[in-house]
């Protein structure tokens, strides 16, 4: 089999899996499970097999031309690079490994077939996304993720906060796709074609006529997928969804396409100086924010959201100052651990029947319930902290060293204001990383009080897949970081000795202080009971999320913030808690700017609707109404009467005839 | 004899029939204006072809064998036409014309439900 | 009604009129008049007998146009079975014997309207149109039995059979439709004495037909 068939396969056995996951849900449900984790594991298979034909040498492309298509020419497009054949790889084995937990994790669900064959679409788009050498192929990929993230979102769609959820992930990143459709349009117009190839040649001959304007669109939409600053709040919310699919778009799918997008066409950013600096102004505030608001949050699923999006931040960052190699590095390493920390949680969150952090710290013994969660969840949020030798700390001190070359003004296109912008904002995430890693650590599993509820053993499918994952987030960065190089751009991954020391004093240093905090604070926490749990011994640990997720509101009166004053967070953040608990009220923002303008205008055309072109339809309607009531009134059911007219109208037509014949 | 005699009499006896099919309100008198309209076509048929027979030296006779082929529809026509309006006054209990209104158009909106009812009061 | 005779260049005029001429007018008159009294009479069977007045009249205009087998066979099936048919009809819908009061319906100012409009235009175009035409009785009689007979079975055969086909399904026509019922009644939905009085009576419609044939 050729690398190019090979490369097909990748993204159409999920497809196919998911077509036939479809079909056959109802009528046959032993197939159901077969169906949803084998077209992946095949497609890792594959996608392993590309990767190592491909081998890190000279990029793969093949095309053909379904249709002619016009001016501008569309074609069924692969460029499988070094980026793409790793990506895929990782694609593939966490969405593997997501349907393996689904299994286990939705087990008595009613939907769980259309959820499995959602989970394949998804991973097929992400992987045709990869994969693609042609813009508007790669744009579908794009846009069916975005669906298929608005149906697995609103997978609990019982409850109000799913429905608003999966409504706004959909809307907010529509917002980001509309500027990114004509950007793309843009650029194809300056190139003649939707190749990338062609596209990369034409930005390295200087045939980009708009690099800033180009540059700026096609970041709306990557702002948009990839939940950057300022259209990032869809991340948090979609925690409504089933954490399986949380781990699926933070780690694989959603959110690196717009990184992924970013590094394989970093050269149509790079023309653009301007571009470059926006990009690292969004990284910047983005880290920054995220890192604040994610240790505030009392939701475990909603830290793990905003540290996705702070993480997020070290990528685009990495991308800012010129570094693909440090950025897809971050995405792979993050990809591992973040799909293991979410996986975790659910665990978590089965076994402590709640999704509050509050409530978590007033339980006893949750580490002993799942042992496999612990430790994985531990290796895990090391690999966040960036502490050494875990993944995560060579992969963001690639991003660091990346960021320190651009401040020095030694990197080619980037400016040294955004070198200067990546470093300190990375720095200062850092510290607020390892904080609320802490903060997560030390509040889910050393709570003090009661015994923590018994929930049963966690399902095999679900603690093996955690243990998978974990091997990666321990090893994979050290191990790789000396390869990668070969398979990207060259630049050297290795850390630096200065960024190295710094990053990682830091993160102890936020570590410690969270530490120091617990302790004093973790007294009062007898003193204020609060909780709510939700106990289904027998449940499924969808059905527990769905309502720990519902039940959070009306107990602690907010979807992310919970009164708690044991929390390590408040005191660390002092009176900022209250603005970083809603997201720095963004969201208030967007409601003044957006909601309340569309809602009014939406008034104001039912109004008009209502009584204006009502009023014509209504008139339109009694006319006839009114002449109808008068031709009613003549069928009076007498055949005389209707013979009479009859005869009448013939000797008026008659007589007409005779007098146009005659000629009178 | 000139042609204008049966011809205006034959158009003064149909339109004689025709005011009788529209104002009678017994079935079987209409019936007979129906049979006073054949017969005023039938002798401009017959008043036609003794004129054409000669003037146009017309051998067929159409005009003559379409009266008798008309009579003898006619025949058909009142056997048939008696058994409905017998048939009629048997399920309705009356041969008016003006009072076998099933087709009218009800008060307002008239539900079906209505028409049904009205139908089965009439049977009975 | 026309001023024919001064324009008409013919060499008949209406003012110098054939004895032919002469009876057809009176027997035309008599007709249309016992037409008239037929369709407004009030009483139901004198508009039965008027109409035969009526078709009598008409058989007596085809005898003085020359077709007397037409006249014979008018005289046969109309005055001897259609009126006696229609008599039968009336008496078997309980036509009220007498005078009554609601023979015509409300309809009849429109019908009367749209009949003499009718009429106007009628004779007003038939004589525009044929006023100076000229039929000649003279010579050999138009429609006798022996010219009438071997039209219709030199050129009409086909017509001809094809009538009886006509008859034979207004024959079952009839049947069925008597037939339908009786059916009813058994079904015992509603016997009433109306449909017993009723039941047997078209029997004798297709027979008398056939026989006129």
């Amino acid at each position: 089999m050729t690398t190019t068939t090979l490369a097909v396969l990748v993204p159409l056995l999920p497809f196919l899996g998911a077509a036939a996951g479809l079909l056959l849900g109802r009528t046959a449900p032993g197939f159901v499970r077969p169906l949803a984790v084998l077209p992946p594991l095949a497609a890792l298979a594959s996608a392993a097999l590309v990767a190592v034909r491909q081998g890190g040498g000279p990029a793969v492309n093949a095309h053909t031309e379904l249709t002619p298509t016009g001016s501008v020419p569309v074609d069924l497009a692969l460029h499988i690079d070094g980026f793409a054949a790793l990506v895929a790889i990782l694609v593939a084995f966490v969405a593997t490994c997501v349907q393996i937990y689904s299994t286990g994790y939705l087990r008595d669900d009613p939907r769980y077939p259309s959820y499995a064959a959602l989970v394949s679409l998804f991973t097929s788009a992400m992987l045709l996304v990869v994969y693609s050498g042609d813009l508007i192929v790669l744009l579908v990929g794009w846009e069916v993720m975005g669906i298929c993230s608005y149906f697995l979102v609103g997978h609990y769609w019982e409850t109000p906060e799913a429905r608003a959820a999966s409504l706004k992930a959909f809307l907010v990143t529509k917002l980001g796709d509309v500027p990114f459709l004509i950007g793309l349009f843009a650029l194809a117009t300056d190139a003649g074609s939707f190749r990338i190839t062609r596209v990369l040649g034409t930005v390295a001959n200087g045939g980009l006529h708009h690099p800033t304007l180009v540059a700026l669109l096609l970041l709306a939409g990557v702002a948009g997928k990839s939940a950057q600053f300022p259209l990032h709040t869809w991340l948090p919310d979609a925690m409504a969804g089933p954490t399986p699919v949380s781990a699926l778009i933070h780690a694989a799918t959603m959110v690196a396409a717009g990184v992924y997008f970013v590094a394989r066409l970093l050269p149509v950013f790079e023309a653009s100086g301007a571009a470059m600096l926006v990009l690292a102004v969004m990284a910047a505030v983005t880290m920054t924010g995220s890192g604040l608001a994610a240790l505030a949050q009392d939701d475990i699923k909603r830290v793990l959201a905003y540290s996705t999006i702070g993480q997020l931040g070290y990528m685009t960052g990495a991308l800012a100052v010129g570094d693909r190699g440090a950025a897809v590095f971050h995405l792979l390493s993050h990809g591992a651990f973040k799909a293991l920390l979410f996986l975790a949680a659910g665990v978590v969150i089965h076994a402590a029947g709640t999704n509050s952090l509050a409530a978590m710290s007033r339980m006893r013994g949750l580490r002993e319930r799942v042992p496999d969660a612990y430790w994985t969840m531990t290796v895990a949020l090391l690999a966040l902290a960036a502490i050494p030798p875990f993944s995560g700390f060579f992969s963001k001190e690639s991003v660091l060293g990346a960021a320190e070359h651009a401040a020095h003004g030694t990197t080619a296109h980037v400016p040294g204001a955004a070198g200067w912008f990546v470093l300190v904002a990375g720095l200062v995430t850092a510290v607020l990383t390892a904080a609320y890693a802490t903060r997560l650590w030390l509040l889910a599993f050393h709570g003090q009080g009661a015994e923590a509820p018994d929930h049963g053993r966690q399902p095999l499918t679900m603690t093996v897949v955690l243990w998978v994952l974990a091997v990666p987030s321990l090893a994979f960065g050290g191990l790789a970081y000396r390869a990668l190089p070969g398979w990207f751009d060259g630049t050297s991954l290795t850390p630096t000795l200065l960024t190295s020391i710094l990053g990682t004093g830091l993160a102890v240093v936020g570590a410690l202080l969270t530490y120091g905090v617990w302790q004093r604070t973790t007294r009062s926490l007898v003193s204020t009971p609060l909780g709510a749990v939700a106990a289904h011994p027998e449940g499924d640990a969808g059905l527990v999320e769905a309502e720990a997720i519902a039940s959070h509101t009306p107990a602690y009166g907010d979807i992310a913030y919970a009164p708690d004053p044991a929390d390590p967070g408040r005191a660390l953040l002092g009176p900022l808690h209250r603005h970083a608990a809603v997201g720095f009220h963004l969201d208030a923002v967007y409601t003044a700017l957006f909601v309340r303008p569309v809602l009014a205008a939406a008034s104001l055309v039912r109004f008009l609707d209502r009584e204006v072109v009502d009023t014509y339809v209504g008139a339109a309607g009694a006319l006839p109404r009114l002449l109808g009531a008068a031709v009613r009134r003549a069928q009076t059911g007498n055949v005389q009467t209707y013979v009479s007219a009859l005869l009448a109208g013939i000797v008026v037509l008659a007589v007409a005839v005779v007098l146009v014949a005659t000629g009178a | 004899m000139h042609l204008v005699y049966p011809a205006v009499l034959s158009a003064l006896l149909f339109c004689t029939g025709l005011y009788g099919v529209l104002a009678r309100r017994n079935a079987i008198l209409v019936l007979m204006s129906v049979e006073l309209m054949l017969n005023a076509v039938n002798l401009n048929l017959v008043a036609f072809d003794v004129w054409l027979s000669r003037a146009a030296r017309d051998t067929l006779h159409s005009g003559q064998a379409l009266t008798l082929f008309t009579i003898a529809v006619a025949a058909a026509e009142i056997g048939i036409g008696l058994a409905i309006v017998l048939a009629v006054y048997r399920n309705r209990g009356t041969s008016d014309i003006d009072k076998l209104r099933d087709t009218a158009e009800g008060p307002d909106d008239a539900e079906p439900g209505a028409v049904a009812a009205q139908k089965t009061e009439a049977t009975a | 009604m026309s001023p024919a005779p001064i324009l008409a260049a013919a060499p008949h005029g209406f003012l110098s009129p054939t004895g032919v001429e002469i009876a057809f007018l009176l027997v035309g008159l008599v007709t249309f008049g016992a037409a008239l009294i037929t369709v407004t009479t009030r009483q139901l069977v004198h508009a039965a007998l008027w109409l035969v007045v009526a078709l009598g009249g008409l058989a007596v205009e085809y005898l003085l146009l020359t077709a007397e087998f037409i006249a014979w066979v008018q005289v046969l099936i109309y005055v001897g079975s259609v009126v006696v048919l229609l008599l039968f009809g009336l008496m078997l819908t309980r036509a009220p014997i007498g005078r009554s009061p609601d023979a015509d319906s409300g309809n009849r100012w429109a019908a009367l309207a749209v009949a003499v409009a009718a009429a106007v235009a009628l004779v007003w175009v038939v004589a525009d149109a044929f006023r100076t035409t000229w039929i000649d009785l003279t010579g050999p009689a138009a429609g006798t039995t022996h010219v009438t007979g071997a039209s219709l079975f030199r050129y009409w055969v086909l017509p001809f059979e094809a009538l009886s086909v006509l008859l034979l399904a207004a024959l079952v026509g009839a049947i069925v439709l008597s037939r339908k019922a009786r059916a009813g009644e058994d079904a015992g939905t509603g016997a009433d004495d109306r449909d017993e009085a009723a039941g047997a009576t078209p029997a004798p419609v297709p027979a008398q037909k056939d026989g006129a044939r």
